[in-house]
């Protein structure tokens, strides 16, 4: 087949003619109008949406801002905590970058954690988007990461000691363990050998993984379309012209919308960068305006804001704790068994499994399964498309109980968090432990408890009143 | 034609070695890439052993000083520290230092002051839970994070192990062993050497 180029006329625009000949060998207008120019999606989207567009605003502006600070960061350990300090004081507005970056990290978790908010109400990881939640997934892990390997490179005391408990982490996993952390560090303790390899993982392994699972994560959900509040599927319902008649093209009325949200978010995130750019030691670290120093740790090290209700999770997990967690692992199974639709093969597979882990419990350190909890409590994000039973997506048409037991794990959440910036004492690691067994609770119980109580009717049309 | 879809038994076993041969000069690279990720050369001569001179250490005090990145300290113990350690078994996770004695407590420690000298404590300053180095709380007595009948010792501020002044930790703490003791010996009297016993070095 000849190559066939579509005929302007003559007196066509110039810049008409350009989009011609592009369109011709690339499929530009064809991509923005597949992935916004002309992607339908339902009207009756609340705020809760701004947070995607949002999230992809922090990734620019943390890609930006971290190019500039490559310019002048040196990752070295001698120079790295001078070049920070250099870029603070002697870079002309190096300062505002880099308060730029370090606030972006905080705030793109506060916008991630918000997006998938929106997603547990509205049930937006239930089919057809289970792909699109573990892209999602997958983009939170890379931007935990992101976060860890970032957090060493100032090179203070945080940085190190933070590092430090982390890499070590992965000592715990038994018989290869300590290898595998000596293998991480590059060293005998965390040194320049850490730093530069993590320096490596932060600037480029990570982003490019990053931007991949972000263009695949938009490609799932222009290629199935947007849930709703509703939670009813738009194209069930389609006009005269083929597009769902609840659903209009997210250009221009979601561009206005979402332009509407950045400067609102702009405004909130520029007076944290000019007026609260550590945020009460929250964002920045008091203690990581000290070198590194690896004789002494400082008195008492938290981890980030955002890591602090996984770091909780690992705290809680005592030797004595181990007994309750027994306890938890035998009961569920025997749920499982006796109360669950699973086939009968399936039941003896979770016999087995749940065998070998208390048989685990029993044999391995609880620091151990401190680590595996930790993990667990962040991978069984993963599980939510399968987890959830309900009959219908969106919280407004579940039963109203469903709404408390959402809002209780969502305040274990906030307590987990508020514990792990906390110093450990008796009292809190009890509550830190009944904290553990609600959080994972939520899950693990949701194939009965979200399909239990009376669901009330579901709409066939989206709920949208015109302003 | 017909013969289009037959498969060439010669060529697909060629096909067949050739993806082997690929599979494995691609495992081969990502070997050598995993390989660049362990310690250097520089970084595996750089422990080399540490002196130390003692003389005039008083009871109570202690030093630290860099082995191989980390903290090593030596606490000159009083004599009522020293016969207080016993008290502590009971209430102590390992008090024989029974647990992976090769690595954490060389045979000439193996007592119940943990060290060659009753007096002088040599341990590895990170705890054996996350490797946070833990705070001296040598003062006896009630204060934060620590038990009314506290007997001096050490505290992990990262997760709350305590360790007493023999580097033994408590039980039911997240840490699940006694700190590192590192292979030593004494030059002379008053000079130790850290990271080197008898039998060579560490």
């Amino acid at each position: 087949m000849g190559f066939v180029e579509k005929k302007l006329p003559a007196d066509a625009p110039v810049s008409a003619k350009a989009l011609n000949w592009v369109d011709s060998r690339f499929p530009l207008s064809k991509l923005w109008n597949d992935q916004w120019g002309q992607y339908y999606a339902p009207k009756n989207f609340n705020w809760w949406y701004i947070f995607g567009s949002l999230a992809m605003l922090v990734l620019v502006i943390q890609i930006v801002t971290g190019i500039f600070l490559v310019m002048h960061y040196k990752p070295d350990a001698n120079l790295a905590f001078a070049s920070v300090e250099y870029i603070m004081r002697d870079v002309p507005w190096g300062w505002l970058v880099r308060y730029m970056h370090s606030t972006g990290a905080s705030a793109f978790f506060i916008v991630v954690y918000l997006h998938m908010t929106r997603a547990l109400l509205y049930g937006s990881y239930r089919k057809p988007r289970e792909l699109i939640w573990l892209f999602g997934v997958g983009i939170f892990l890379a931007l935990m990461g992101e976060a860890f390997f970032g957090y060493l490179l100032p090179w203070g005391q945080m940085s190190y000691w933070g590092a430090q408990v982390i890499v070590n982490l992965f000592s715990a996993i038994p018989f290869i363990g300590p290898d595998l952390s000596l293998w991480i560090r590059g060293d005998y303790v965390v040194s320049d050998a850490t730093l530069n390899r993590f320096f490596a993982f932060h600037v480029i392994a990570i982003p490019l993984v990053l931007l991949g699972l972000v263009a695949a994560h938009l490609i799932a959900l222009h290629e199935v379309g947007s849930n709703n509040p509703d939670g009813i599927e738009v194209k069930d319902n389609l006009g005269p012209d083929g597009h769902p008649v609840d659903a209009i093209p997210s250009h221009p009325y979601y561009t206005v919308h979402d332009a509407f949200g950045v400067v609102i978010f702009l405004t909130i995130f520029s007076a944290v960068i000019f007026f609260a750019p550590e945020m009460g030691g929250y964002f920045l670290e008091y203690n990581n305006f000290l070198p590194a120093d690896s004789l002494k740790t400082p008195p008492h090290i938290a981890p980030v804001w955002y890591f602090t209700p996984y770091y909780s999770v690992l705290r809680a997990t005592t030797s004595q704790f181990m007994y309750a967690l027994i306890a938890g692992v035998a009961a569920y199974v025997a749920l499982l068994i006796l109360k669950s639709r699973l086939s009968g093969a399936m039941k003896m597979v979770a016999a087995v499994v749940g065998l070998a882990v208390i048989i685990g419990m029993l044999v391995f350190d609880a620091k151990f399964w401190g680590v595996v909890l930790m993990g667990a409590s962040v991978v069984i994000l993963a599980g939510m498309p399968w987890l959830d039973h309900s009959p219908v997506r969106s919280i407004r048409y579940r039963p109203t109980w469903h709404k408390y037991v959402l809002i209780l794990f969502g305040i274990t959440f906030v307590v987990l968090g508020y514990l792990g910036v906390q110093a450990p004492t008796a009292g809190r690691t009890l509550l830190s432990q009944v904290c553990t067994f609600i959080y994972f609770g939520f899950f693990l119980l949701m194939p009965w408890w979200s399909r239990a109580g009376q669901f009330k009717p579901v709409p066939s049309r989206v709920t949208f009143h015109p302003h | 034609m017909s013969n289009d879809k037959q498969v060439d038994s010669g060529r697909r076993v060629l096909l067949a070695a050739t993806c082997a041969a690929g599979g494995v000069a691609g495992l081969a690279t990502a070997g050598a890439f995993v390989s660049t990720f362990q310690p250097s050369e520089r970084a595996k001569a750089a422990g080399a052993p540490v002196e130390v001179d003692i003389a005039g250490m008083a009871p109570g005090e202690l030093r630290t000083v860099e082995w191989r990145g980390k903290p090593v300290w030596i606490l000159k113990r009083s004599q009522e520290m020293v016969s207080a350690l016993p008290k502590l078994d009971d209430q102590l996770a390992d008090p024989k230092s029974q647990r992976n004695p090769d690595e954490l407590t060389p045979e000439y420690a193996r007592n119940e002051y943990r060290s060659i000298k009753p007096e002088i404590l040599v341990a590895v300053g990170i705890c054996t839970h996350l490797g946070c180095s833990p705070t001296t709380k040598l003062q006896p007595g009630p204060q934060p994070s620590l038990p009314d009948d506290w007997q001096g010792g050490f505290l992990c501020p990262c997760h709350g192990s305590t360790f007493d002044l023999a580097g033994r930790v408590y039980k039911n703490k997240p840490a699940p062993d006694n700190l590192q003791v590192p292979r030593h010996m004494y030059a002379g009297d008053t000079k130790l050497v850290i990271g080197k016993d008898e039998k060579g070095e560490a």
